[in-house]
């Protein structure tokens, strides 16, 4: 049995269609990320699984139950984080997962262990009896995964979970992640931050504006780029400013900019490529520093597939 | 799923409880409001204090229950923490019905405490099988029209302001502290349409000896709550879509 097999999922609000014709399977055991810019359809297909909002088209099974009839079978089994950590201010950290045990009906004797068990897994017990509303970011998020598993769930939903989160405390999230996938858990995590995607999932969905368009291994997915050249060039001048200038000198190739004095180019004839750079970096006076060709990273893939500059993730939701 | 609905709908409704009714604001708009009204009549006219007994215990029941209510579905839904509800195994009408629940026991408390109060302080002894029906299914209704306001609208302040405009019309047009008699032919008609008439009405026939027709105030009543909960439960529906 599949841990989720979605068909032809399509999400519409009113002429808007924010999911279209999504399908993909998650084997047990996998964390599958679900990788795409603000607006390409994630979090409403997380949604439509989790049984908060309902499909215009298709249908979903979640660890075999349908997603139209038994959602509230399946709920039983799933934890979801959503992307804010949205527990209670006013409860304390024991109180707020103690309540969750409770809606999910935990027996009592079960609740009060596994509520200790998760704060001391979690760095949390000697904070158990302070307010959530006091914790900091990272300490919130922490919780509301917690709050997740108090159930014992067989199928975690992590909506972003590392946004918004200084580096130190993305860094022990993502180790937390990885521990809960080696336990055995099924983990759907939705990202915009491809080093997450890359680092954690064992396979990756790309959707953009509400379609699948890439399902493979973070592997596949670097292999599908390497078709093409990857090729950084460093320059003295602000080469940026005239990155469309090279662009229409290298129409079968994609210029990212990397910063004001660093460009990549994707794709075409490498020996074209350095004769472009070179003639390029000459009639705009840029002083050609350096040229090196890369091996192709998960962005360089999402570049290729989606045709979208992966700044514009990054700058879309703040991110690191 | 009937258990799980029922089991969240009694867990929601004890942490509303601990999170905001007994909490100072939930307690002064319950409970201070309707007794310093009250008060304020009383001292103007000492001597008619039994009179003012229904419409006290009246406008308990109704500002105890919307006091919080009318803001606590409004407030979780921005916050996201209802939606975190809503991942539980749980409808949204169960949902709804623990905020509901809430409202009521809270709206119960201060209730209990106010008409003990003033009972045990006058001596009334008011029919308990008028009493309690009528007071229940008011709780019902009020607490329902609180959540309806709180789904209803998108901000906090919203639904407070806007809830306030029903809340004193009531206070003024169902014979609270004015017989419905005595006011002009097109307000008493306007009264006959807002639930809590038929409160007070109940009420005044529970303490007393007066002939009144309980049962028809508690279908009437009724009437109402199913008005307020199943729109409520529809809209609460929608914002979720």
């Amino acid at each position: 049995m599949k841990a989720i097999e979605v068909q032809g999922l399509t999400k519409r609000f009113g002429s808007l269609t924010a999911v279209e014709d999504v399908s993909f399977d998650v084997e047990v055991g996998e964390v599958l990320g679900l990788l795409g810019p603000n607006g390409s359809g994630k979090t409403t297909t997380i949604r439509m699984l989790v049984g908060l909002s309902r499909p215009s088209e298709g249908d979903a099974r979640i660890l075999g139950f349908d997603l139209s009839s038994g959602i509230a079978e399946a709920k039983r089994r799933i934890g979801v984080v959503p992307d804010s950590s949205n527990l209670y201010d006013e409860l304390s950290a024991r109180d707020n997962l103690l309540f969750m045990a409770k809606l999910y009906g935990v027996p009592k004797g079960v609740r009060d262990e596994r509520t200790e068990e998760l704060l001391r897994a979690f760095g949390l017990y000697d904070r158990r009896n302070d307010r959530f509303g006091t914790f900091s970011r990272g300490m919130k998020r922490s919780l509301t995964i917690a709050a997740a598993l108090v159930h014992d769930p067989k199928l975690l939903f992590l909506d972003e979970p590392t946004v918004g989160l200084d580096v130190v405390a993305a860094r022990s999230l993502r180790d937390l992640i990885s521990d809960l996938h080696h336990r055995g858990l099924t983990i759907i995590l939705t990202t915009h931050y491809l080093e997450e995607a890359d680092r954690l999932c064992d396979r990756i969905v790309i959707l953009v504006k509400g379609r699948v368009v890439a399902v493979d291994t973070p592997g596949g997915l670097k292999r599908s780029a390497e078709e093409g050249s990857v090729i950084e060039a460093s320059f003295r001048g602000a080469a940026s400013d005239h990155s469309a200038d090279l662009s229409a000198r290298l129409p079968g190739s994609k210029v990212v900019v990397l910063d004001g004095m660093r460009l990549k180019i994707l794709g075409g004839d490498p020996t074209r490529v350095l004769e472009e750079l070179v003639g390029f970096s000459r009639s705009h006076d840029l002083g050609l520093e350096a040229v090196n060709s890369m091996k192709p990273t998960l962005e360089d893939a999402f570049v290729r597939i989606t045709g979208l500059s992966p700044a514009v993730m990054a700058k879309e939701k703040g991110g690191r | 799923m009937v258990r799980d609905d029922l089991r969240c709908i009694y867990e929601i409704a004890a942490k509303d409880m601990r999170t905001y009714y007994l909490k100072p604001p939930a307690i002064s708009w319950g409970i201070v409001f309707p007794v310093a009204w009250t008060l304020a009549f009383y001292l103007r006219s000492p001597g008619d204090f039994e009179e003012l007994v229904p419409g006290l215990i009246a406008m308990t029941i109704l500002f105890s229950t919307t006091a919080a209510e009318a803001v606590v579905i409004n407030f979780e839904m921005r916050l996201g923490s209802l939606e975190r509800l809503l991942l539980a195994p749980v409808s949204i009408g169960g949902v709804l019905l623990g905020k509901v629940l809430g409202g009521f026991l809270f709206g119960l408390l201060m209730t209990a405490a106010v008409t003990a109060g003033t009972v045990l302080a006058i001596g009334l002894r008011p029919d308990l099988t008028i009493l309690i029906p009528v007071a229940v299914l008011s709780l019902l209704v009020f607490s329902s029209m609180g959540a309806l306001f709180s789904v209803g609208f998108k901000e906090v302040f919203e639904a407070q302001t806007f809830l306030n405009l029903p809340r004193f019309l009531m206070v003024f047009l169902c014979g609270v502290v004015y017989p419905i008699s005595a006011m002009p032919a097109p307000l008493q008609s306007i009264s006959q349409l807002l639930p809590l008439t038929y409160t007070v009405e109940g009420l005044r026939g529970a303490f007393s000896a007066a002939p009144s027709s309980p049962l028809l105030d508690s279908i009437v009543l009724a009437g109402f709550f199913v008005l307020f909960i199943f729109p409520a439960m529809r809209l609460l529906r929608k914002r979720f879509e």
